[in-house]
């Protein structure tokens, strides 16, 4: 059985601050991680690699330095990374990140795809379906457990009220949720190895993509502007002790006719 | 065909069990607002078995039109029967604008079609305009979990399509009994595009009302302390008259439901009343409930961000304020009541 996963890095956005003063982002020395659901995406497929024997291979796509991040994979165990990077594929949306990913995926084998649901820069939960509708394999996403059958897989897929136990037939797309589990840790033996091994890195020339369907060309969103929120006006803060408080909370939600 | 022949404000009109979602009603709100721009109509497009009862409520909530794809194999939601006959009707009508709710339907049936139509898709909006030059829509989201608002444009492929944060729209409800102008649209093959077989649905059982739902939200967070004091919060929303929600961290301690969470990664909530309690207001717990009508916030560090959006905040230990507030507050009910 072959698995591929794909992960993204993403800087730790808990960790991104606003400057107060010309409300920009901080940047600066804010770590970057793999994005969680991928991860608990990775720590599926590697649950199936101790059960099954299945082979892992992990795919990013993003700039040179997301080679950590495929480390870090092989440290935990993957068999196989890939890093797919060019700056022809720059300033890609999830429409042309998707097409992208499956043009480097066709060249591969494989019986399950898992994604994360979606990244904690982004949020979009776009990437996963994307890929499988591109691939036109079917998906499941919001997956909560994975079961292997012959040939088949049945997931756990969570809704906001339910959950269905669907199965379909390989090959087949999932997109994972934390809930899978907590990923295990690197290993010492495996953070050496992984050092050690070369990660190919499949450039424009090694898929076979139109131009029209990468980057920033081929992509049908654009990002107009960002902007930081309009702060709301301040409120009133009192400090008082605990039996005024609650009489001062009364007085003012009774005038506001909340009460 | 040019982007100048498409042409309409879609919403696809979510139902499960033959209701439909509240966010459909939010979505066909604000689809009046930009068809009035556009100068168009508004549609809903339904899709399901035996839901053709619904339609009329769609009309109620502002669908001019109603697209019906009634057929057995839609009956539970899947991936691709949906994405099929979703695509089928987008690629018949030629929309302009495409609106979805951002929930876990909505989330993976719009990229799945908009894969396949290639066009471009805008996850997770909270603001949706109609640019006046250009008559593009502009789609404004959150990113960077909440840090900052991104607008985002989809200037040369059409529809032009978003998934929409449910509790972020208003509803407009018209007047009086409205009838819907139901077109049914014949799709012959869907059951040969059922690719999945459902082996089983589990409903979870909660007593509580939806968070979305709630007039008045008594949240609570780390400062709380653990699980053990959430039932004082229980009883402040009682007498308020509304329920209990909190922030990821009581959820990721494990105090409280998932379904209770408050913030970017949980539900946007706009109540009447949102009382925070002991939060301290991470930019990500705000970008959910910083639309909330009045904000009370009780917490015991002053510089905790929670103070910056709260119109009434007090400074001090939320386990002793809470219930002597509760008091207060049935005290001030009962002197109403008898006045």
């Amino acid at each position: 059985m072959k698995i591929i996963v794909c992960i993204k890095q993403v800087p730790n956005t808990n960790e991104v601050r606003l400057d107060q003063k010309t409300g920009t982002l901080i940047r600066e020395g804010v770590p970057s991680i793999i994005n969680p659901d991928d991860k608990a995406g990775l720590e599926a497929a590697l649950k199936l690699k101790d059960s099954l024997g299945a082979h892992v291979t992990v795919l990013s796509m993003g700039p040179p330095q997301a080679d950590a991040a495929l480390r870090e994979a092989l440290a935990m165990g993957v068999d196989e990374a890939i890093l797919i990077s060019d700056r022809a594929f720059g300033g890609a949306d999830t429409w042309a990140t998707s097409s992208t990913l499956a043009a480097a995926i066709r060249k591969l084998e494989y019986d399950l795809i898992i994604t994360g649901r979606q990244a904690i820069d982004g949020d979009t939960a776009q990437v996963g379906p994307q890929i499988s509708e591109h691939l036109g394999i079917p998906n499941i996403s919001y997956a909560e457990g994975i079961e292997i059958g012959k040939g088949t897989v049945t997931v756990k897929r969570q809704y906001e009220d339910r959950y269905h136990m669907v199965k379909t037939k390989l090959p087949c797309l999932i997109t994972a949720l934390s809930e899978l589990g907590a990923p295990r840790y690197m290993t010492p033996s495996g953070i050496f190895d992984a050092w050690q091994r070369k990660i190919p890195v499949w450039g424009r020339g090694d898929l076979t993509i139109d131009d029209s369907n990468i980057g920033l060309n081929g992509s049908p969103t654009r990002v107009k502007k960002s902007f930081t929120k309009a702060v709301k006006g301040k409120g009133t803060v009192v400090t008082l002790d605990p039996e005024e408080s609650a009489g001062w909370l009364v007085d003012r939600l009774s005038e506001k006719f909340v009460i | 065909m040019p982007i100048e022949g498409y042409k309409g404000v879609f919403v696809f009109a979510q139902q499960v069990d033959n209701k439909l979602a509240g966010v459909s009603y939010e979505l066909l709100g604000k689809a009046q607002e930009l068809a009035k721009e556009l100068n168009c109509e508004v549609s809903a497009v339904l899709l399901g078995s035996k839901v053709e009862g619904l339609c009329d409520n769609l009309a109620k909530y502002g669908a001019e039109r109603v697209v019906l794809v009634d057929d057995p194999a839609l009956e539970t939601y899947m991936t691709e029967p949906y994405a099929y006959a979703l695509s089928e009707v987008l690629k018949k009508h030629k929309p302009e604008i495409v609106l979805y709710g951002a929930t876990a339907i909505g989330r993976d049936l719009a990229p799945r079609v908009s894969a396949r139509i290639h066009t471009g898709l805008t996850a997770d909006c909270t603001g949706l305009a109609i640019e006046e030059e250009t008559h593009h829509l502009l789609m404004t989201r959150p990113a960077f979990g909440g840090n900052i608002m991104a607008t985002i444009v989809c200037a040369d492929f059409r529809p032009q399509m978003a998934t929409v944060r449910p509790g972020v729209m208003p509803r407009r409800e018209k007047e009086g009994t409205v009838r819907a102008n139901v077109e049914k649209f014949a799709l012959p093959d869907i059951a040969k595009h059922v690719n999945v077989e459902i082996l089983d649905i589990v409903k979870k059982v909660s007593g509580k009302m939806d968070i979305q739902d709630a007039k008045v939200l008594v949240s609570g967070g780390r400062g709380m302390g653990g699980p053990e004091n959430f039932p004082i919060l229980e009883e402040l929303a009682s007498a308020l008259g509304g329920t209990v929600s909190s922030s990821r961290a009581a959820v990721d301690s494990g105090w409280v439901e998932k379904d209770r969470q408050v913030g970017q990664t949980g539900k946007t909530v706009r109540p009447n009343l949102y009382v925070a309690c002991g939060i301290s207001g991470a930019i990500q717990h705000l970008a959910g409930m910083e639309e909330s009508d009045i904000i009370v916030a009780i917490n015991k560090d002053p510089g905790a961000p929670i103070f910056e959006v709260a119109d009434y905040g007090v400074v001090g230990d939320a386990l002793k304020i809470v219930p002597l507030f509760t008091e207060a507050v049935k005290r001030a009910l009962q002197k109403k009541a008898t006045a």
